[in-house]
């Protein structure tokens, strides 16, 4: 997986446009006396999919909407394409296509017919070319058949599309998505996972939070996580990851002989597990073929060595905590 | 499933595209306005009871032998003239239905969407704040001509079958033709719609405070029955002139043979400062809201 995000990583061949897609620096807000928001440098190179993370409460989603205009922000700065905002918001936005929150639409008009009333109501969709987009957004999210239903006896899965569907209504540079698989069953987000990657290799730069790490593991080339209002990682999914301790496993017989020798290459941690008969240890900077070249030159047989690193979802709760304790 | 077409060109070719307003958007922008408040079933069936209220007031006084002294204001012209049955309609509707009714549409504009969540789809797509509010606001100003003109068409139509349109016998006892009656009452409709514009922008007020759009309503209809009350003590007829409801059956003006103008203009302007204070009052509360819905 790391590998295929990796290819991701370069921003496209660009000319003239900066190098990332968001950027906040020092972003802070409170609400009363709570900071939601922390000092924020948001960094979300063009062309990323950028896995948003964070225990609720953590302030991803007030962060979203400083963003995107409808919450200000009490200090620091944001970039979106390489615009300010909130004053080039009206030049910025129509580039940007969103859903926060969690979808909301006209509960008594039909999804298209809601689609047609955002696409009638913004200044820079084209309206000739309003019908052949709003056919085409709901297409490519499987809504068509559902199309002349009313929003209000749509399902949790196909509200969710209706949302990604007006998000994209028109060509994007940026698409912010607020948990864009909630509430989906397996197969939809199979296809929200298809269709963000498949809106990534056309170049659009996606920030996607969710709760699904796994999920995130898989699609994102960056990722940022959150927890009490502040960023507390971010880079590419890569580097994040490696910031986890990598493990190194030896499966052998000679259990003794092989802890030894670790703890003599001076890894840290080293562990016995008889149960599976091998031997772990951090692996730290050391490359692991020389680990093997040192093992077998002692006499040690070896029977498999292995690097294993964090998921995400352990990285995760190791950086933000346990427990379904709200932090706030 | 054409994913080129719809999400712009392969990254290869990927510039910041240049972002393009086309001709007549504040025009579609406040068209869908109009037709999300008249598409709504709830605000067809409040226009359909304003178009009761002339209907049963005609068909009452059908039935029932003429007599003189009670009711609502001009009811007693109504069967020598249907045109009557328009004022009389307007005057029952002004005090408590056409309230409601603006009340309702004008305090569920953005406290509605804000409910709901659509605000915030609006507002990035991006609808820009002062273009939000103005758009909501013409769209709740048509709503209120559209209110009072359904009261006084109907009225119009039913006074017409009912009585007929005769040449009009004014308050002051002079007679004019019935081409000279239509006119004027154009002009009380007129007047009347200008009249609720007060209450309308207190509508919008209102509904950029909140998100509870059924408390922003009814808060909207309490400013005009607390007005009302106020208009309705004595005590206070110190500032009974500059309440928002008290010169509403000022339209009454319009019916005497030597209107006074400046006093209608003067309610007029009146009307129109409310309007102004509250629209005002509200653009400084919705440029800097924060959507938290």
């Amino acid at each position: 997986m790391t590998t295929d995000a990796a290819a991701r990583t370069d921003p496209p061949a660009v000319s003239a446009a900066p190098a990332y897609a968001v950027r906040s620096t020092g972003l802070t807000r409170r609400f009363g006396a709570q900071l939601a928001v922390d000092g924020l440098d948001l960094e979300v190179p063009r062309g990323s999919v950028y896995g948003f993370l964070g225990p609720n409460g953590s302030g991803k989603t007030t962060t979203i909407r400083m963003l995107l205009g409808l919450l200000r922000p009490h200090s620091g700065r944001i970039e979106l394409l390489g615009r300010s905002m909130p004053h080039e918001l009206a030049d910025v936005l129509p580039l940007v296509g969103a859903m926060i929150e969690g979808p909301a639409f006209q509960p008594y008009l039909s999804g298209q017919s809601n689609l047609r009333r955002l696409d009638r109501s913004d200044a820079t969709a084209d309206p000739a070319s309003s019908a052949e987009r709003i056919e085409a957004a709901l297409a490519r999210v499987g809504l068509s058949a559902a199309a002349g239903k009313k929003f209000r006896n749509y399902s949790l899965g196909m509200k969710q599309r209706l949302g990604i569907a007006a998000a994209l209504l028109r060509p994007r540079e940026l698409l912010v998505l607020d948990e864009p698989t909630n509430g989906l069953d397996p197969q939809g987000t199979r296809e929200v996972r298809h269709l963000i990657r498949s809106l990534a290799e056309d170049g659009i730069t996606i920030l996607v939070s969710s709760h699904l790490l796994a999920e995130i593991e898989q699609i994102a080339s960056h990722v940022g996580i959150m927890s009490g209002g502040r960023l507390l990682r971010q880079g590419s999914l890569a580097e994040v990851l490696s910031a986890g301790t990598a493990v190194v496993r030896v499966t052998t017989p000679d259990l003794v002989e092989a802890a030894a020798l670790l703890a003599g290459l001076e890894l840290p941690e080293v562990g016995v597990d008889a149960e599976t008969s091998s031997v772990t240890a951090r692996l730290g900077s050391l490359a692991p073929e020389q680990i093997a070249v040192t093992l077998v030159n002692a006499g040690v047989r070896l029977r498999g060595l292995g690097v294993e690193r964090p998921h995400l979802e352990e990285l995760f709760v190791s950086i933000t905590g346990e427990g379904f304790d709200v932090l706030r | 499933m054409s994913s080129a077409e719809l999400v712009g060109p392969r990254s290869g070719q990927r510039v910041t595209s240049p972002v393009v307003r086309y001709r007549g958007a504040f025009w579609r922008l406040y068209r869908e306005e109009v037709v999300l408040i008249l598409r709504r079933r709830r605000n067809q069936a409040l226009l359909l009871v304003l178009a009761l209220v002339p209907l049963i007031i005609g068909i009452a006084v059908k039935l029932s032998s003429p007599r003189g002294g009670d009711g609502p204001q001009f009811i007693g012209q109504v069967t020598g003239n249907g045109l009557f049955l328009v004022f009389t309609a307007l005057t029952v509707a002004l005090p408590l239905f056409l309230p409601l009714v603006i009340g309702v549409v004008s305090g569920d504009c953005i406290a509605g969407e804000a409910g709901i969540g659509t605000l915030r789809y609006l507002l990035t797509l991006p609808v820009t704040r002062t273009r939000c509010l103005l758009s909501k606001t013409l769209a709740v100003a048509t709503f209120t001509a559209i209110a009072v003109l359904t009261v006084s068409l109907v009225g119009l139509l039913a006074g017409a079958g009912l009585f007929g349109l005769h040449s009009v016998t004014l308050l002051s006892g002079d007679t004019v033709s019935l081409a000279d009656g239509l006119l004027r009452t154009a002009l009380v409709a007129g007047y009347v719609t200008v009249a609720l514009f007060g209450l309308a922008a207190a509508g919008v007020l209102v509904s950029t405070l909140t998100e509870n759009a059924i408390a922003a309503m009814a808060a909207t209809v309490g400013i005009a029955v607390l007005s009302a009350l106020l208009d309705a003590v004595p005590q206070l007829s110190g500032i009974h002139p500059i309440l928002l409801t008290d010169h509403w059956l000022g339209f009454g003006e319009l019916l005497r043979s030597s209107v006074s103008a400046p006093d209608l203009l003067r309610w007029t302007g009146l009307h129109l400062a409310y309007a102004a204070i509250f629209l005002s009052l509200a653009y400084s509360r919705f440029s800097t809201k924060d959507v938290t819905s």
